[in-house]
């Protein structure tokens, strides 16, 4: 009787297996895309451009991804891989740093204005860099930013989220703390430093994840700063890999650069999953 | 909230705040203000001076068929990407959840796609739909229909919806998934026992109790399509055919960028600014008030 009622819950037997035969086929679906440009990445572009293609690897593997990394089409995509890397982490650590700070100031402290910057941060929120594109290109072009990691890094780093999680979380730090580095005489950055900083561990490990993500994949902001081919970043370069006349695109190297763009996020999202989830949730709720 | 203990001195944290401060002032506000400052004003062509219209460019805008028709696609874009996105999602989290075994192995290869750029997921599925070696559209002609998302607007417009939510099924799965394992199981046996059956259980006990879950990623894609797609937009289609697929936020890109027409461009990102702070406080509120059943 009672497997019975258990069984009225928790599907078993013909139920369980069309679930799975149900999640199999869905993630085959969403999956079908990538194996579809991994496939085009191994076979040569007279297998690609007679359809219909393959729909299993073939040989050229090495020469493609060779040819990729190495010549590309406008610049090696290896370079490419390079602006990214650095653009991502700048982001990344940028923002990290500058929220840390920011947060410890609007927690720890009493100062004058401090209401007004909370607000001016706060509104930050509101401004994606989407409806602010052409004066926010002229300051940078302004300051002879274009085509410079600076340029790509710094008009992305304000992030109000990263500065509000972190006030969050310093909110739940006990008070007992702090106490006692005030009556031991201890700097408010030694406490920072020995105590803060650590105690934010994890929540910083959460945000890097998806702020790393978060920077690899901008488009419209390389896009508009990096008319220098040896700038681009590798996912606004793949765009720029198609001809623009009438002219066949190189498929089989398109594709596997696609492939390469979406290697060092994937880890990150896959090899990092449990702080990958904790981040969105922290930073979206 | 406040803290009961806090340090003394109000130059350290003025420094320590001042990195985020100077960079919103330069990146943020500035520009903003630069936008709404320029939406008053008219440039000449050679960008040598510019004349004061007030209001001009904006009774211009909303005059203009171009830009009332971006409102109209951005809003069929963005309710199609939030369904297409949240339907198999929740769908997909519904059936992993039943599973006793295995559903870590399911959600860490559902979670992929989200790894993958708006850009780069434009490029996978332009390749599959390609008119001359796409896949998806050679067996669709043996099939006997001819595909051109090249000239046909609502082929464009269908591609860049499936491009743009394919990426956020993985998104909206696990938030699905986490609010599932949290409903108690205590109340879905109370439901077994009294007869209730899957489906009815699901309607009438499961939904409801979601319901903050679907609110916030209700709000969440609709932000997300309207200014995280134009990387789908401008690989695929670059707003095409006959600006089938011209969201608002291309519009500004392509008629400052490429159209040089920044007056309009302008004010056209002083309206984004609004729908960006409605859909903001939205989000707010809905976060406040945690919506219930």
């Amino acid at each position: 009787m009672a497997s019975e009622r258990h069984g009225m819950v928790e599907k078993r037997g013909a139920g369980l297996w069309l679930s799975h035969v149900i999640m199999i086929l869905g993630v085959l679906v969403v999956f079908f895309p990538i194996w579809l440009a991994f496939v085009a990445s191994t076979v040569t572009q007279p297998e690609i451009v007679k359809p219909p293609m393959p729909l299993w690897p073939g040989d050229q593997f090495i020469e493609n991804y060779t040819k990729a990394l190495f010549s590309g089409v406008n610049v090696p995509v290896g370079t490419m891989l390079v602006n990214s890397l650095v653009m991502a982490i700048g982001i990344a650590v940028g923002k990290i740093i500058i929220s840390l700070l920011s947060a410890f100031a609007i927690v720890y402290f009493r100062f004058p204005g401090k209401t007004f910057f909370f607000w001016m941060i706060f509104l930050t929120l509101m401004l994606p860099v989407e409806v602010r594109i052409v004066p926010t290109y002229e300051v940078v072009a302004g300051f002879g930013m274009l085509n410079s990691y600076s340029g790509l890094i710094f008009p992305l780093i304000a992030s109000a989220t990263a500065t509000f999680l972190f006030r969050q979380f310093f909110l739940t730090i006990p008070d007992e703390l702090a106490e006692a580095a005030r009556v031991d005489g201890a700097s408010p950055m030694r406490f920072f430093w020995d105590i803060v900083v650590p105690m934010s561990r994890t929540n910083v490990a959460a945000l890097f994840v998806i702020l790393f993500i978060y920077g690899w994949n901008q488009y419209l902001w390389p896009l508009l700063i990096t008319t220098d081919p040896e700038m681009n970043t590798i996912v606004m370069g793949i765009k720029q890999m198609f001809p623009s006349g009438d002219d066949v695109a190189e498929w089989p190297v398109i594709m596997a650069t696609s492939i390469l763009a979406m290697i060092p996020p994937v880890i990150v999202v896959v090899g990092m999953q449990r702080l990958f989830i904790r981040g969105l949730v922290d930073s979206e709720k | 909230m406040e803290k009961r203990v806090t340090f003394r001195g109000w130059l350290l944290p003025l420094l320590l705040i001042a990195p985020q401060v100077v960079i919103s002032l330069v990146f943020f506000f500035y520009p903003a203000g630069q936008a709404i400052w320029q939406s008053l004003f008219i440039p000449d062509p050679f960008g040598l001076s510019s004349q004061y219209v007030g209001i001009g460019n904006f009774e211009y805008l909303f005059g203009d068929r171009f830009y009332l028709a971006a409102f109209g696609t951005t809003a069929v874009f963005s309710i199609l990407v939030t369904l297409c996105s949240m339907i198999p999602a929740l769908f997909l989290a519904v059936v992993a959840d039943r599973l006793i075994k295995g559903s870590g192995v399911y959600r860490t290869l559902l979670i992929w796609p989200y790894a993958v750029a708006p850009a780069v997921a434009g490029v996978l599925w332009l390749f599959m739909f390609n008119t001359r070696v796409g896949v998806i559209s050679w067996y669709l002609g043996t099939l006997g229909y001819d595909w051109n998302h090249v000239l046909n607007g609502g082929e464009a417009m269908g591609l860049v919806v499936v491009a743009s939510a394919w990426g956020r099924i993985s998104y909206n799965f696990l938030f699905f998934f986490a609010a599932l394992q949290a409903v108690p199981r205590s109340v879905i046996e109370a439901a077994a026992i009294d007869g209730a059956r899957f489906w009815r259980r699901f309607w009438t006990i499961v939904l409801p109790l979601l319901s903050p879950t679907t609110f916030f990623l209700l709000v969440v894609n609709i932000v997300y399509s309207f200014f995280e797609t134009f990387g789908v937009i401008h690989t695929i289609t670059a707003g095409g055919p006959q600006q089938s697929t011209t969201i608002l936020v291309y519009k500004v890109f392509s008629d400052g960028f490429v159209g040089q027409d920044l007056g309009s461009s302008s004010a056209q990102s002083v309206v984004l600014l609004f729908v960006v702070g409605a859909l903001t406080i939205i989000q707010f509120k809905f976060i406040e008030k945690r919506v219930h059943y």
